[in-house]
Parts: structure tokens; sequence; C-alpha cells
């Protein structure tokens, strides 16, 4: 059987990787695809642990993040879809000025 | 190598891979579907570690409608590939060693946090569908309401967000 | 020799029983889907009062086969500007979807006993206990073959047409999980198997047992947003030749549009199994085990089916034709014999025989429905699957788990 550290630590690999990208991206999807990235790997971490202690606190708690990200993901792409219309670019350096 | 061992590293190279790729791709549609593949190798080891109704929801909640709505969204949106802008080589030198340290602390944390996280192995038992669905209808029943109306803020707030302008 | 060979087999068996199992079920359903096609051009021809495909081959059966030396041989151009790898990934991730979703559709009750190893007829084994949450999975996933064909296509009329095909899946979708839940609350599981053998609960019963009568709603739902899941009529808008060219598989050409093709019929084999397992008892025969005539009825079917296509291929116009079809006729009756002279043979196929019987009235069913009606157009579609159908959904929802809150004993 494969332990959980593995797990916990394919989990911090993604996180930083989620974070890097997070960083790095100019493009205002692929930065909200790297908070994704980084939910995934907690919700990974969370269904490890759940295991290996035996009871299932984590995975509804998997459950309720996975709720929540759809919903944030619902939002947020409207917000995108309005920036994307008011400033007709997806570049996030262009979108750092209050005014237009 | 036991079978579990070599699913498991097939699995995380595959999620690892399609986490580099998603960070290197320059067009983003490119990068929703490297996420996708990520979503999937997750599910997989969900599966591996016998969260069987986790898994099952990854792939349809978070495979089959969130990420569908990102790639409505970069194809309607007409999202091309990345503008060249020049950040500074500082950043790019120094962050990554950075973030690469950060990832190195996390896990080191944990692992020295509690002596169980070492020695457990999960996929012990298999966590089914009934106990799940038990737990959830009895002890988290008010949060598992409280995200009804979540979901219902949520589609009323996208719905004003994205109308058109009257 | 032999002998460090058989010890190889007999460690890995169930490897070697999955991947024989695999390319068998692969060969099987691309045969059906040929044939499919077949069929489906020679029954909307007949309702259409013409002749299908009847040159090549006697009755036309060969057409498939010419069918699939086009799609081989033909020039396969790839359009300018296209995005090359999503453009390459999407007819891929169709077909292979589609083909993954029979992995756990059980074919049959009891398992073969060959050489000492028990072989089920399903892919995946017997307990899987989520195997109805993976087909809604792998269902959830091929809304991405058509939004990603329609988008890399670089041209207008596959985007809107892939834009519209993905909205109208993903809304029905949601209809056809819900609906299928008043089944799961009567059958206290996820497993295919499980459904079906609580439909047997009673066999006295026989067809009254099964789940078409309390869940009729259900059913009409399920099968109403499924027929919409797989893109055919009278929901194949985004697809029909006179709209939009051809829909989200415009700018396909040969193989890649082949891909397609089987993706769909593919999925039209799944859901009608599906319906099977969930609303028409799946393996369970329609009469009560009582009855003992019902178990010759697969050699009462086959015999004289095979006389009768010895008497038309006696009497068929071309030489090739009055060979092949009374040899065919015989192979069909000679089976019905051999299932009265072996009965183990015959009980053990009891099963699989009423399994295939209902799948092939599904697919009658789905390809009459492409004869007889007309479609909808976009607005109505929609419509109905939001205001009609998912309020629908849920009401059967509620009014199933009342009925067995008040039904289940305190």
């Amino acid at each position: 059987m494969v332990p959980a550290i593995y797990y916990v630590v394919l989990s911090a690999i993604l996180f930083g990787l989620g974070v890097i990208a997070f960083i790095f991206k100019r493009n205002i999807i692929s930065i909200f695809m790297s908070i994704e990235l980084m939910l995934n790997a907690v919700n990974l971490a969370f269904v490890a642990f759940s295991q290996s202690q035996g009871n299932l606190d984590g995975q509804i708690f998997v459950l309720f993040v996975i709720i929540v990200a759809a919903a944030e993901a619902a939002v947020g792409l409207g917000i995108i879809i309005l920036i994307a219309r008011n400033r007709q670019s997806l570049n996030v350096e262009r979108v750092d000025l209050l005014k237009l | 190598m036991t079978p579990q061992l070599l699913v498991f590293f097939v699995l995380a190279a595959l999620a690892v891979i399609g986490a580099l790729s998603l960070m290197l791709q320059k067009h983003p549609i490119h990068s929703a579907l490297s996420l996708i593949v990520v979503m999937v190798a997750l599910a997989g080891l969900y599966l591996l570690m016998g969260a069987e109704f986790v898994a099952a929801v990854q792939i349809i909640v978070y495979g089959g409608a969130i990420m569908v709505l990102f790639v409505f969204v970069i194809m309607l949106l007409n999202a091309g590939v990345e503008e060249h802008s020049n950040f500074s080589k500082l950043a790019g030198y120094a962050g990554v060693p950075l973030g690469i340290a950060l990832t190195g602390f996390i896990a080191a944390a944990i692992a020295r946090s509690t002596v169980s996280v070492q020695a457990a192995t999960p996929g012990a038992s298999i966590a089914s569908t009934g106990d799940i669905s038990r737990m959830l209808f009895k002890e988290f029943v008010y949060p598992f309401e409280l995200t009804s109306f979540l979901i219902l803020v949520a589609i009323m707030g996208a719905l004003v967000l994205a109308q058109r302008e009257k | 020799m032999i002998d460090s060979l058989t010890t190889f087999l007999n460690a890995h068996a169930f490897l070697i029983i999955t991947i024989v199992k695999i390319a068998l079920l692969l060969f099987i359903v691309l045969t059906v889907n040929a044939y499919l096609t077949w069929f489906e051009r020679k029954m909307v021809a007949h309702i259409q009062s013409r002749w299908g495909p009847h040159r090549v081959g006697p009755h036309g059966l060969l057409q498939p086969l010419a069918d699939g030396a086009k799609f081989l041989l033909k020039e396969d151009p790839t359009p300018a500007g296209v995005d090359k790898f999503v453009y390459y990934l999407a007819p891929l991730l169709a077909l292979t979807l589609a083909l993954t979703s029979l992995a756990v559709i059980p074919f049959g009750p009891d398992p073969i006993r060959v050489l000492g190893h028990d072989i089920y007829l399903s892919i995946t084994p017997p307990d899987l206990n989520i195997g109805l949450l993976v087909l809604f999975a792998i269902t959830a996933l091929s809304v991405y073959g058509v939004a990603l064909a329609g988008w890399s296509s670089n041209s207008k009329y596959p985007l809107l047409g892939g834009l519209r095909s993905s909205a109208q899946m993903i809304s029905y979708e949601l209809s056809m999980t819900l609906s299928v839940v008043g089944v799961l609350l009567m059958a206290n599981s996820f497993n295919l198997s499980k459904i079906i053998m609580a439909q047997a609960a009673h066999p006295e019963r026989g067809i009254f047992g099964w789940n078409i009568w309390p869940q009729l709603i259900g059913f009409f739902c399920f099968f109403t947003a499924a027929v919409a899941e797989t893109n055919r009529v009278p929901f194949d808008l985004p697809e029909a030749e006179s709209e939009l060219v051809a829909g989200f598989h415009t700018e396909y050409a040969s193989f890649k549009f082949a891909m397609f093709f089987i993706a769909e019929y593919t999925s039209m084999i799944t859901v009608s199994c599906l319906c099977t397992i969930m609303f028409f008892g799946g393996w369970l025969s329609p009469f009560p085990a009582s009855w003992h005539f019902a178990f010759y009825l697969p050699s009462l079917i086959l015999i004289p089916f095979g006389l009768w296509v010895i008497w038309d291929g006696i009497r068929y116009e071309t030489i090739w034709g009055r060979v092949i079809l009374p040899g065919i006729g015989t192979a069909i009756a000679l089976i019905g014999i051999a299932l009265v002279v072996f009965p183990q043979v015959n009980d053990y196929i009891q099963a699989p025989f009423w399994f295939l019987a209902k799948v092939f009235a599904f697919l009658f069913f789905y390809v009459w429905m492409r004869g007889t009606l007309p479609r909808l157009r976009y607005d109505q579609l929609m419509s109905f699957g939001w205001k009609l159908l998912l309020p629908l959904s849920i009401a059967n929802v509620i009014v199933t788990s009342f009925i067995i809150l008040l039904r289940s004993p305190k």
C-alpha cells in the first residue's frame, strides 16, 4: 500500500506549482485556473488524511470545497467576462489601474 | 514495487505533468485541458485510496461542469495566445526557487507534524456512498443547507454580472 | 515450457482475461455499430417508402464494409488555422469516452467457469459500487468532445454548432442524473447488477416487477434526456444536415468524422443498455419463473427466423444473394436447434438473450424516432429541458422518496 506521506508530498508539489503559475501567468483565466489547481491539491491532502485516519470528515470537507469552488468559478468567470468587455483585453497587466 | 505503488506513480506523474503543462502553455485552452488532465489523475488517486464517491463527484462536478464553464468562457471571449510582456528577469530567477522552497517547506512541515502521517496507509477501507451520505445528512446537515444558499447566491450573481447592458 | 506458460497465465489470469474481454467487447460493439448504421438506413428508408442500400451485397448487408473502406481511404484534409492539438484530440476524446462507458455494463449475472477461473460477463468486476456514477462521469466528460471540436475548427458554423450542442448536453445532463434517483432509491445501490437484482425480488411477477411501473415518469425523463444527450432526433438540431451545415463536425473529414459517428452510435447503445438495466429489468425474463416454455423462447425465435432467411434468400435476385442468404439462414437455424439440444447452454444463454433483445428493442425505437419525428428548434429544445424535464425529474425524486418513506417499516 502507498503510505499517506506520498500523497501529502504530491499535494504540496501541486500546490507549489499552482502558486508559481498564479504568479507568472498573465491571462486572467489562466490565473483563475491555477487557483483551481491549488484547491485540488488541498483536496488531495484532505482525502489522504481522511482515509489514513479512518473517519470521513475529510471527504465531507472535500465535497464542500468542490461546491464552493463551483460557486466561486461561476461568479469569478462572470467578473472576468465583465473585465473583458470593459477593457477589451484579458491581460492582467492592463487591469492594474482603477481608471479605464 | 506493488501494483498500487506503480499506479500511484503513474497517476502522480500524470498530475505533475498536467500542472507543469498548465504553467508552461501559452494558450488558455491548452491550460484548461491540462487542468482537466490533473483533475482526472486526482480522481484516479482518490479511487486508489478508496474514496470512490469523492472520485466520481470530482469528475462529474469539477471536470464535467466547472471546467466546461472555463472552456466555454475561453471560447466565447476568444482568448488568444498570451502576449509577451517584459516582466523582470529577477522575479523569474528568484521566484521559481522560492516557490519550490515553499513546496518543500509545506511538505516537510506536514511530514514532521504527526507520526501518524508517515505510518498510516490510506485505502484500508472503502468509503461507501451510504456512509458519506449518512454523515452529510446527520452531522453536517447545517453546512449542507448553507451551501445550497451559497449556490443560489452564486447563480443570481452570475446572472446579474453577465447580463447585456441595457 | 508449456508448464511455465500455464503457470504464468494462471498467475496473471485476471489481467489476461480482462484484456481478452476488452478486445472481444470492442470487436462486438464496433460490428454492432456498423450494422446499426445499415439497420438505420434500411429502416428510415422503408419508413419513407423507398429501399435503403440494396446493391452492395444481398439486402445491402455489405454496405457497412463499403462505408468503412470509404472512411479509411478518403482524403483527410486539415483546414488552415486550426489548433492542431485540439483538432486531433476532439474526435479521439469522443470515441474513447463513448467506448469506455461500455466497461461497466453487466451483460449477464453468472460467470462462465473456464479452466478454474470465473469469467464475469462484464469488464469491471460485478462489485463495482459506483457503476452508475462512472457512467454519469463519462457522460459529463463527453461534452468536451463536442465543444472542442466546434471551437478548434476555426470556422463560424462549427463554433455555433459546437456551442449549441454542448449547451444542450449540459442542460439535459441534469435531468438525466436526477431522473435516475428514483431507481437508486428503490435499489439502494449504484451498482448496476444490484439494480437489476432489486427488480428480481419477486420472480413470480415477471414483467410486473420491473422498475418501469413505479417509475414511469422517471423513465420518460431519462429516455428523453438521454436522447438529447446523444444528439439524436428530435434533438439533433446542432448536427442536422439542413441546419448549420453539419454542426460541430463540419470540418472533420473521413476518419475523424467516422470517429464522431462511431461515438454517437456507441453512446446510443450505452443509453439503450442503461434503460434496460434501470427500468426494464436488464437480463430478467418478462415471464414469471414458473412458465417453463419461456425457456425455449430463444430457439422459438431463431429457428423460424433462420428458415425465413433461407426462404427469402432462395428467391433473391442476384446469385451472391442466393448463396449467402441461405447460408446465413442455416447458421441461424442451426444455432436455434443447438440451443434445444444442449440445455446447459440454453440455460446459460437466457440472461444475455433477454438483455440483448431489450437493447435491440430500444435501438429499434431510436431509429423509429429518427424516421418519424421532426426536430425541435433550439429555443424550444432548451425551454423543454429546463422548464419541463428538470421540474418533472425533481418532482419524481420528491414523490418517490416520500412514498418510500411512508412504506418503510418504522
